[in-house]
């Protein structure tokens, strides 16, 4: 088998007496979507942290496209590949929409030191950065906006425009359809369809439906433990999951 | 960031002539003195323009820069005593009374103090970085008390203006109109680095640190470099001012001067290319204008500053319609 985008290694993550993260291993494979779900206070936010590098583990290792990055700064595995949306969305909240994904473009660009031609006339961002709006479906009539004065669905979807201007080489959400309404989470999880099997994806999500609608391989995390991992039906098929999880949710 | 119309930039040249014209009101007025305190306001205003670079638009308070504004001031006034004693420093670099020498010299060397002190503050944030700014200008500021050979607490006197080709800094409105050139100047290039990538970023590390490193940008090198333009700006501002006050001394970089600044600053608008310069020139204005009036002045000055941070959400320019992003 080829080696995984990503394999984390017996990560332990203590906060106190409380271990987050317990003996924990997890690898997502070229072109595949694996889901993360676990119950609240299962550790998922903490693991997120500690893929994305910010947080720094109290042991094991993470692995990215091979090479050993647990010591690396967050936007050091950024500049290797790993785009990521977070739970509470993080925008520039004074920028227009289009600005935003203008500033992700222009940090795949390559460095910044340039001082003197304006970036927001920048033919090579502001295309670039209206074409990847597209593509996620935002509107482009309201690209202009605020991105502070933009509806938490607009907000999500330009997250994810931005994670995608890196042309990432694995994309990591986290909680992408939290508070958004049912249409909008359909046309979200229709959206990360189109991207699946292009990107490799890890998704930490709530929606179940969207859950088993996507994903490839599903991770089961309890008590900062991965309790089991596999295919859709093996999941639901699990005694232990059944247990520690779905019953409480479906039950 | 909406589009700049001709409407603004007529608004910004006609701003610009009628306070090219201010000696010739001075005058007319039979009002002198006005060319001076407006002179000070012009130097004022480069500072304020340099700390709103990364205090409005990188979010970082630096409560330090009067320390870069003092070494500016340093710099043309230990030149000028080299040259009038015609001792070279450390025997090696000769004094000068040149402007194009002493203007650039003062530029390097607030540069440099920035690009180090700025190195290791940047290492911290949020308050830290309040407090550890604070803490190396007073470092500066004590230095310069125990320098005697340079007039220690008394200071030094600049005994003639510095020469410049073409000018003559004796003649005050000479050398208010240089200080204004050298304002409208930096303020265009401030404004072209506001609006370049660059510029993003240092907005990026403003809003959201933490966005810009998912999206691959360690920001600390930016900071860096932000930080020393608004050091050399401080830098051309202290020497500027030596060459009106002809005298240097610590209180230049004193921890009230970085605070004068940074009012200036919030008091004019954070974030917004005119916000620094009127609160230069209101600060300034104030301070003659109740300084006149009782001795007691900074006990009015506290509740003006208060009444405006407290109702004019956006400084002074907020007065005008104007707010971060849109000028």
């Amino acid at each position: 088998m080829a080696e995984p985008l990503l394999r984390a290694e017996g990560l332990v993550k203590r906060f106190g007496g409380l271990t987050a993260t317990d003996d924990l291993s997890l690898d997502v494979r070229t072109g595949e979507l694996h889901a993360l779900i676990g119950p609240n206070g299962a550790g998922k936010t903490t693991l997120i942290g500690q893929l994305t590098g910010e947080i720094r583990p109290d042991a094991g290792r993470i692995l990215l496209l091979g090479q050993d990055v647990t010591p690396l700064s967050a936007a050091r595995r950024a500049r290797m590949g790993l785009a990521r949306s977070f739970q509470i969305v993080q925008l520039l909240d004074d920028d227009t929409a289009l600005a935003n994904v203008a500033l992700a473009v222009q940090a795949h660009q390559g460095h910044s030191f340039r001082f003197w031609r304006r970036a927001a006339t920048d033919a090579s961002l502001t295309t670039r950065a209206s074409a990847l709006l597209e593509e996620v479906g935002f509107d482009l009539a309201r690209s202009g906006r605020r991105a502070g004065d933009l509806s938490h669905g607009e907000r999500k979807v330009l997250e994810l425009a931005m994670a995608l201007a890196s042309e990432p080489r694995l994309l990591l959400l986290d909680e992408p359809m939290a508070g958004l309404g049912p249409s909008e989470s359909l046309r979200m999880t229709e959206t990360l369809r189109r991207l699946k099997g292009r990107i490799p994806m890890l998704l930490v999500e709530h929606d179940m439906d969207a859950v088993f609608a996507l994903a490839d391989r599903i991770t089961v995390l309890v008590y900062g433990r991965a309790i089991a991992t596999g295919s859709a039906e093996e999941i639901r098929a699990d005694p232990a999951v059944r247990d520690a999880y779905l019953a409480e949710e479906h039950g | 960031m909406p589009e700049r119309g001709w409407t603004y930039r007529g608004v910004l040249a006609l701003l610009l002539a009628l306070a090219a014209a201010l000696p010739f009101a001075a005058q007319a007025l039979d009002s002198p003195a006005s060319i001076g305190i407006a002179t000070q306001m012009a130097c004022f205003a480069i500072a304020a323009a340099s700390l709103n670079l990364i205090l409005g638009h990188g979010g970082l308070v630096s409560f330090g820069h009067a320390a870069y504004f003092g070494l500016g001031g340093y710099a043309v006034g230990i030149l000028w005593e080299h040259f009038r004693l015609g001792e070279p420093i450390f025997g090696l670099i000769p004094g000068s009374n040149e402007l194009l020498v002493t203007l650039p010299t003062a530029m390097l060397v607030s540069g440099l103090a920035a690009a180090a002190i700025g190195a290791l503050s940047l290492r911290t944030s949020g308050v830290q970085f309040i407090m550890i700014t604070l803490a190396f200008a007073q470092m500066v500021f004590f230095l310069f008390v125990g320098l005697k050979q340079y007039g220690g607490d008394d200071g030094l006197s600049v005994r003639r203006h510095n020469l410049v080709p073409g000018l003559d800094l004796r003649d005050p409105a000479q050398l208010y109109w240089l200080c204004l050139g050298i304002l409208a100047v930096w303020l265009f290039l401030l404004h072209r680095i506001i609006g370049s990538r660059f510029g993003r970023v240092l907005e990026g590390v403003r809003q959201n640190e933490r966005r810009m490193a998912a999206l691959g940008v360690s920001t600390y090198p930016y900071k860096l470099v932000a930080f020393v333009i608004s050091g050399v700006g401080c830098g051309i501002a202290g020497a500027l001012m030596a060459n009106y006050l002809r005298y240097v001394s610590p209180e230049m970089m004193s921890w009230q001067r970085s605070g004068d600044i940074m009012v200036m600053v919030i008091l004019g608008g954070m974030g917004t290319m005119l916000g620094p310069v009127l609160g230069a020139v209101a600060l300034v204005g104030l301070e003659y204008t109740l300084g006149g009036l009782t001795e007691h002045w900074p006990f009015f000055l506290g509740p003006i500053l208060l009444l405006v941070v407290l109702f004019l959400r956006g400084g002074l320019m907020g007065l005008f319609g104007v707010r971060r992003g849109s000028g």
